[in-house]
């Protein structure tokens, strides 16, 4: 019973972190390519979930939906680089971080606006509402074994990207010095915008997938934009395998660790004292796994050679 | 003005003296302030909210130092507004009272806290650095959470504010005004002092060049944990004045949002000036305030539901108005002030 | 800059502070309540409440005009503080309304009271502030916190579910609720599990849930917490096997977002807005086609805030200058609550009936919670009594 619980638990490690993963992809490359530190990356995953939320309330169908969303939060992601980010490439890094912390107060508030403060809901897909039976009596969501396999290709194809096409290419010389590759004769701008909005569309997708489980409200990207630059940080910026990984030990930690820390402890500790001191820790596990791997690699693991 | 800088070939002593004015205007200000409170009719009001402006000043000006004179961006020093905080809130619970030992305990505990957390995350730099200091602020945040007995989440009421030497001086709002505003300008010159010293100068050394810095026989690593130790206790220092303000603790108080707005202070204000993060803590504890009340008054011309709307909706100029700040004023409010010198 | 916005502040404090006055002033009430944040729609609630109360008495409350000061606490205990100090000083109000969060009460509860100006929670009621910390000048048109948690604890007993699996937040709140379920239930708990607070995916504790198959589960999720367990409750396919029983985590508030997966969830609470009484049916009908929304109990307890104060400054003419006989009009104040039964006990919480709710939808497509059977008759919290009369 134990290890299908744990098997079960480590599928949804697995889809969580793959979230996180979509989320982290692009915020590591506009990170290590164009060196732009984006708090409102978190935004732009909420704003895919508002777009898939209006579109499906208005075509009443989630995959006409996710389709419309798609290119409408790549076109919002443009727009913002556009208008604001553009502006701030060749600033400091604190300066970054105001200015798109002002764009996170503006979005935030501005879905309220558009949509109102209370919660909305997406309905699952009628396909993929069903569920699989995977051991006696656990039932596994089709929809989240839907979220692990979309995952699972877009990294796929995010691989072949990177590694075997030019703008791939391109992209990995960006990462290691903008610079050269701006003296190459590269449009290095219109590199900018190529990974910016693709970034933001990955973002936007990892919302619109997780629209019809999660309740999509104001505020939404906030923490998981703060668990994202944890990945990113312990993946090594600029790394899209390094936060791969580091997107699934999250996940694994993250989900793992909620359930089986009280019991870890209870080895240790009285039953009482194990479940408080659980409580205590599992919050904080994430941060601890994320402390002790920069204290012995403090550039992360797979550190982009500069 | 102009006449007297024609005369001198060297524009930079009377730019230093200008810049000069600004931090004397501004502990005027504050000094003042009280005397406009009384009048206002709303004296509790507005005292504590300058009385905040300050306490956040304190914090703002103690990341200003390692962030603006050291360049390590902490993204966790909420975490001391916290120690500060939970050192008097737990202690009056156990009936020490007396800020004279409320004080010195949360001094040392933000000291040890700066001194092993410090010393784990220098070993990193850059962004790696911003986000280990997140992740330790973080695990306080979340130890507070689960102090139970300590109100966890929903934090702790203080039955009255600390004693000083056995005396409720503080229970009056002035006096703690005063008191607050001594330890303003006793960490504002002891910041100054610091950045003047030789201290300093290695500090700034790193910050601009850290292998020169250890080539010449410095050992930077040794430097900025001081900085980030003693930055850590005035926030702690501003943590236990929160606590007497709000009379209040709670984990609110070390929110990694709350981290990033100490930030956004400094940067707003204009780093490495130490005066600016103060004036920085002003302007955005006042516009979160104000902001509501000012669209609602200039929008006078639109209907009240409108401007109803408008006042809630606050944060969406706030925002805007920030990028602004960044995209057309370098160097922040202390930036703007500078302008007007260089035409 | 900084001296141009401290003039600005300082000159907006003062005309305000010296408004001048009139013959018959307008009696002030502040309403303080999350209006920013994840949490908004729970004050919105409170806030269209409020306002429908003060439509339906002619915008007077007790004869008087009244200015009503609305202010968003955002959320953070500090920031209510200095909130609540403007609101007493610089506005000057008589009243103050809200809040939502228990944090909120237990930051802003003591510069209130000692200002001596009279609170009236509309949903907070955190067990100190009825019990030890009970206070004349704090009431609640809402609840103790423990209430709607023993409904379900009673509930779970009376049907004689043997084995239940408890689930809440890791912070305060969520240990009082999983306390007072236990109030009244006797049998075997065969786990209590804390999640992490702003757990958005379940989808581990439902796993141990399907695996553990107890008789039902009782939680306490509030908010966007709720709209995803819910969902991920029902998609998991448990909602059909194992009752669902909830506080504060399937209401009208996040009903709109969970729809049908809520269907047949149960919930505790003090009234629902299908609830037969003629006032009741009226202000549930106004609400719907004024905001577009069924209220959640939020809005009742704030309608019922503004029928109290209209009914206490009734009694006394108008007159709020002496404290003590206003304080003995609210206590007794007699109006015709939407939720029937009610009365405030000694320690300012009000002694009414609660019942088992259950989501339903309603003809016109809203979601709502709709009463299934009464729980509890004229019931008093459990901290009542350590209310000493004498602070």
């Amino acid at each position: 019973m134990t290890a299908t619980l744990f098997f079960v638990q480590a599928l949804n490690g697995l889809q969580f972190g793959l979230i996180l993963f979509l989320i982290a992809a692009g915020l590591t490359l506009v990170f290590g390519v164009m060196d732009f530190i984006n708090l409102a990356h978190g935004v732009q995953y909420m704003v895919g979930a508002y777009l898939v939320a209006a579109f499906s309330a208005w075509t009443g169908s989630f995959g006409w939906a996710l389709l419309l969303a798609l290119p409408t939060a790549l076109a919002f992601g443009l727009l913002l680089e556009a208008l604001v980010f553009r502006h701030l490439y060749d600033r400091d890094h604190l300066d970054q971080v105001l200015a798109t912390f002002g764009v996170i107060l503006f979005l935030n508030q501005g879905v309220k606006f558009v949509w109102g403060a209370a919660p909305l809901s997406v309905p699952v897909p009628e396909l993929l509402s069903g569920s699989v039976e995977i051991a006696n009596g656990l039932l596994y969501p089709v929809y989240r074994l839907a979220i692990i396999a979309a995952g699972l290709v877009i990294a796929a194809l995010l691989y072949v990207l990177v590694n075997h096409t030019r703008v791939g290419m391109l992209v990995r010389a960006g990462a290691s010095n903008a610079a050269m590759v701006s003296a190459l004769g590269v449009n290095i701008q219109r590199l900018f915008m190529v990974v910016f909005g693709f970034g933001a569309m990955l973002a936007g997708f990892a919302g619109a997938m997780v629209a019809p489980i999660l309740s999509v409200e104001p505020g939404m990207g906030d923490n998981i934009l703060i668990l994202a630059f944890v990945v990113i940080v312990i993946g090594g910026i600029g790394s899209i395998r390094g936060a791969f990984l580091a997107a699934l030990m999250i996940g694994l930690v993250d989900t793992v660790g909620r359930s089986f820390a009280p019991n870890l402890l209870r080895l240790v500790l009285d039953p009482a004292a194990a479940s408080q001191t659980g409580r205590a820790i599992a919050p904080m596990l994430i941060y601890i796994f994320m402390a002790a791997v920069l204290f012995f690699r403090p550039s992360g693991l797979f550190p982009v050679k500069r | 003005m102009t006449e007297i800088a024609e005369t001198h070939p060297a524009p930079a002593p009377s730019l230093g003296t200008r810049l000069e004015v600004i931090p004397v205007m501004l502990f005027a200000a504050f000094a003042a302030a009280p005397l406009l409170a009384t009048f206002s009719g709303a004296e509790g009001y507005v005292l504590s909210l300058l009385t905040r402006v300050m306490i956040f000043g304190i914090a703002a000006m103690a990341l200003d130092l390692i962030l603006g004179y050291g360049a390590l961006v902490s993204f966790g020093h909420a975490a001391f507004l916290g120690l500060g905080g939970y050192a008097v809130g737990i202690l009056a619970s156990h009936g020490f009272e007396d800020a004279l030992i409320q004080i010195p305990v949360a001094l040392l505990a933000s000291a040890a806290f700066a001194f092993v957390t410090g010393a784990i995350s220098l070993r990193t730099k850059g962004v790696y650095f911003i986000m280990i200091t997140l992740a330790f602020g973080q695990m306080v945040y979340f130890l507070a959470t689960s102090l139970a007995p300590y109100g966890g989440d929903d934090g702790m009421t203080l039955a009255s504010r600390s004693l000083i030497a056995g005396s409720g001086w503080l229970e009056n709002d002035f006096t703690f005004y005063w008191f607050c505003l001594l330890c303003l300008f006793g960490a504002y010159a002891l910041s100054r002092s610091i950045v003047a010293s030789r201290f300093g100068r290695v500090l700034r050394g790193t910050r601009e060049n850290a292998v020169r810095m250890e080539a010449i026989g410095f050992r930077p690593f040794r430097f900025q944990l001081a900085a980030y130790v003693i930055s850590g206790m005035m926030a702690g220092l501003a943590g236990c004045l929160l606590a007497n303000q709000a009379e209040f603790v709670s984990p609110s108080f070390m929110t990694w949002q709350r981290s990033g707005e100490l930030i956004f202070m400094v940067v707003l204000g204009g780093l490495g000036s130490l005066h600016g993060a103060i004036i920085g803590a002003a302007a955005f504890l006042l516009l979160e305030e104000f902001l509501p009340e000012i669209l609602h008054t200039v929008s006078f011309f639109l209907s009240e539901e409108t401007r109803a709307h408008l006042a809630e909706n606050w944060k969406m100029v706030f925002g805007p108005l920030l990028i602004l700040v960044v995209l057309f004023v370098r160097g922040g409010i202390m930036g703007l002030l500078r302008r007007p010198h260089h035409g | 800059m900084n001296a141009t916005i401290k003039t600005l502040g300082l000159a907006a404090a003062m005309t305000l502070a010296t408004a001048p006055a009139m013959a018959q002033e307008k009696l002030k009430v502040g309403l303080l309540l999350t209006l920013s944040g994840p949490s908004a729609v729970l004050g919105q609630h409170a806030r269209d409440g409020f306002q429908l109360a003060m439509k339906d008495l002619g915008g007077k409350l007790g004869g008087r005009d009244v200015e009503v000061i609305v202010v968003d606490d955002e959320l953070k205990p500090d920031v209510a503080v200095t909130k609540v100090k403007g609101l007493i000083e610089r506005d000057k109000v008589d009243f103050v309304v809200g809040p939502i969060f228990s944090n909120v009460a237990v930051a802003t509860h003591k510069p209130i009271v000692d200002s001596k100006t009279f609170y009236i929670s509309v949903n907070a009621g955190p067990s100190n502030l009825a019990g030890k910390s009970c206070n004349p000048y704090f009431f609640a048109t809402s609840y103790q916190n423990d209430q709607n948690h023993e409904v379900l604890g009673k509930v779970a007993q009376d049907r004689g579910y043997k084995k239940v699996y408890l689930l809440a937040p890791n912070y305060q709140a969520g240990k009082d609720a999983l306390a007072g379920f236990k109030r009244h239930y006797k049998g075997e708990i065969v786990e209590e599990s804390y999640t992490p607070l702003n757990t958005l995916d379940f989808q581990s504790e439902l796993a141990k849930i399907a695996s553990m198959q107890p008789d039902a589960i009782f939680t306490f999720m509030p908010g966007g917490m709720g709209v995803n367990l819910v969902k991920q409750y029902r998609a998991a396919g448990l909602a059909d096997r194992i009752p669902f029983l909830s506080a504060f985590t399937v209401d009208e508030s996040t009903l709109p977002a969970q729809q049908d997966a809520a269907l047949g969830m149960f919930g505790g609470s003090n009234w629902a807005p299908n609830l037969d009484t003629p006032q009741n049916k009226k202000f549930v009908q106004d609400y719907v086609a004024a905001y577009n929304a069924v209220p959640a109990s939020y809005a009742m307890h704030a309608y019922d805030a503004a029928l109290l104060i209209d009914a206490a400054l009734k009694a006394t003419s108008g007159k709020t200058d002496n404290k003590d006989a206003l304080r003995a009009a609210i206590q007794k104040a007699e109006f015709k609550s939407l939720r029937g039964d009610f009365k405030l006990g000694a320690n300012g919480f009000p002694i009414q009936d609660f019942y088992l709710v259950k989501a339903a939808k309603r003809s016109d497509g809203k979601m709502q919670t709709e009463i299934v059977e009464k729980v509890f008759d004229d019931y008093t919290d459990a901290y009542a009594k350590e209310c000493a009369p004498t602070n």
